[in-house]
């Protein structure tokens, strides 16, 4: 009895010290000079333009990663075919990387005069570095494992059974994947959604390097926090980081609260 | 429709899953494919369906060369050991699957699942989610799946396997009976030799990928083409090289021609049947079953002196070239 509380005790007060305190703080700071400075300081226009370039990286970034992650879990486990085990071990390199170096080989790539391909881009007219698409790029590579690791467990465990019955009783490969295969692991695509959309909503590094940080034009909510905690502006940081959590928070409770109470398996 | 399966073979990498096998399956007829696991039966029904491709061979159903055919445009019902039911979907949508994707009529459709579910009895649990059924409710649910589209062939894979042993008892008799009212072919793996005699017209039995012998229940019983099948279909009993059913051995209080000196270790009364364990004079033990009737007459007991000797028209496998 004493080492289970004791276990409950370490586990929350871990997670206190780490988490809640912190974040607990964040809350009290954005309100320090009172509600109405704190939604001031996230409704100026600066502040207006950060969240909605967010949403526009969520947005583009999500709904691609979440394509790509099923497309990519599907291949991995249902197919056999060379370069398999690299294809696995590479989604897992936005892990392994940190972010600034992602930002630092997209400017490789893409970066105006040096880049790869950026200079004959820039001929073309289409410029990515220091612009939306830049960031955009920025955002799918660090926020593309959520979904194909969430899905490919879902996938391993369903086994192959339940398509192998579809295409006995007439279903061609789309109909399976859309009647059977996609019900089977949508809650493992919709956790996979969530965390991908955190990730986007809160990456910070990768976007900073390839933005330019031109506040109002390539600046997104987490570099707005920043920029106004680099001036000084403490309530304009913590209310904006306030507003950030809160999404965040949002994101976790939509999911929950579609998800049905269904009989499990 | 009859099946026409024509010298197919499979291999997985080094593994000879199917080795030139052939048979035939007539229209309308219950047919078992029986051996041990790992003897290829499983692999020659998803053969059959179109869910392995042979590598060489042909697969003929209703006539017609099925062999490159995609499951999907192949018309064959198939049933998984363990049910393959779609978990997100109520019953009546499981059973009403392959209509669905037939964009059959919903009020065709839903009259059809409703006479399915009459037949599995299944009709009160419509509207619940596999997981709210028991094994057997899952694979009766997953047989009606199947008999909705109106298959030309019927294959169940190891159906009763994943089931408690009363429940295997009933749906074998229930499976009969289905199969003398729907009167499609059908085509079952088994591994459990009494389930095949009980249910199957014909049994096929497969050991390492080559079909051992095909015949009904009774050939295969009363004159199995080898050793392996004699031993797989029924209880066998050692006499010298032999191998005998142990209702098959005479025992006789005389020396005859023919006939094995050996004592009696033990009688044992099982009701109508009595078991007699002897030792043979090199040292070898074995066992005859015989009628309690004849065990009073013979006055058998522990210690006694006997000769044995194959019964006339014995079961046996031919022997051994």
């Amino acid at each position: 009895m004493r080492s289970r509380l004791a276990l409950r005790f370490a586990a929350l007060g871990y997670l206190g010290l780490l988490l809640g305190i912190p974040v607990a703080l964040v809350f009290v700071n954005a309100f320090q000079d009172g509600i109405g400075a704190a939604w001031d300081a996230v409704t100026t226009p600066e502040a207006q333009h950060a969240f909605y370039l967010t949403m526009v990286m969520v947005a583009v970034a999500v709904p691609l990663n979440t394509i790509f992650g099923v497309l990519c879990a599907l291949a991995i486990v249902r197919q056999r075919f060379r370069g398999r085990a690299l294809l696995n071990a590479l989604v897992d390199l936005p892990f392994a990387v940190s972010p600034v170096v992602v930002g630092l080989a997209l400017l490789l790539v893409y970066g105006r005069r040096d880049g790869w391909i950026g200079e004959w881009l820039a001929e073309q007219g289409v410029q990515i570095i220091f612009s939306t698409p830049g960031m955009i790029l920025a955002t799918m590579f660090v926020s593309l494992p959520f979904v194909v690791r969430e899905v490919i467990p879902v996938l391993r465990e369903i086994g192959t059974e339940q398509e192998q019955a579809a295409a006995t009783l007439g279903a061609g490969r789309l109909q399976t994947f859309l009647r059977v295969t996609l019900p089977a692991i949508r809650w493992g695509v919709a956790y996979g959604v969530v965390l991908t959309t955190a990730r986007a909503l809160g990456e910070f590094g990768a976007v900073s390097v390839v933005s330019g940080k031109l506040s109002g034009r390539t600046e997104t909510a987490p570099l707005f926090v920043e920029n106004r905690y680099q001036r000084f502006d403490e309530t304009g940081a913590y209310a904006a980081s306030v507003v950030l959590a809160l999404l965040a928070l949002a994101t976790l409770l939509a999911m929950n609260l579609i998800k049905p109470k269904e009989a499990g398996a | 429709m009859s099946i026409v399966v024509d010298s197919v073979s499979k291999r997985f990498g080094e593994f000879v899953a199917l080795d030139d096998v052939s048979l035939e399956v007539r229209d309308g007829s219950l047919t078992a494919l029986l051996g041990p696991s790992g003897g290829g039966k499983s692999t020659l029904l998803r053969v059959i369906a179109g869910l392995e491709q042979p590598d060489a061979g042909r697969v003929r159903i209703a006539g017609e060369d099925a062999t490159f055919t995609p499951p999907q445009r192949r018309n064959v019902g198939f049933v998984f050991q363990h049910y393959a039911a779609f978990k997100h979907m109520t019953v009546r949508k499981n059973v009403a699957f392959g209509l669905t994707i037939r964009k059959r009529p919903k009020n065709e459709t839903d009259a059809r699942v409703d006479e399915l579910l009459g037949l599995v009895h299944l009709e009160g649990f419509a509207d619940r989610y596999p997981s709210q059924l028991s094994g057997g409710q899952r694979q009766r649910m997953a047989l009606a799946r199947a008999l909705a589209v109106q298959p030309r062939v019927l294959l169940l894979d190891e159906p009763f396997g994943a089931l408690d042993a009363t429940v295997r008892k009933e749906l074998r008799a229930w499976l009969r009976r289905l199969h003398d009212e729907v009167h499609v072919t059908t085509v079952f793996v088994t591994h459990d030799q009494e389930e095949a005699m009980e249910v199957a017209e014909q049994i096929v039995v497969l050991n390492h990928g080559l079909v051992e012998q095909i015949g009904s229940p009774r050939e295969l019983y009363e004159r199995p083409a080898n050793e392996f099948v004699m031993r797989f279909i029924g209880p066998v009993t050692p006499l010298g090289e032999r191998w005998l059913r142990p209702h098959d051995v005479d025992i006789l209080l005389e020396p005859a021609e023919g006939a094995t000196e050996a004592m009696i270790d033990r009688v044992t009364h099982l009701g109508f049947e009595v078991r007699v364990e002897l030792s043979l004079g090199d040292g070898d033990t074995t066992w005859v079953q015989t009628t309690r009737g004849r065990a009073e007459q013979l006055e058998l007991q522990e210690g006694q002196i006997v000769w044995l000797r194959p019964a006339h028209e014995a079961a046996m496998a031919p022997e051994p070239a």
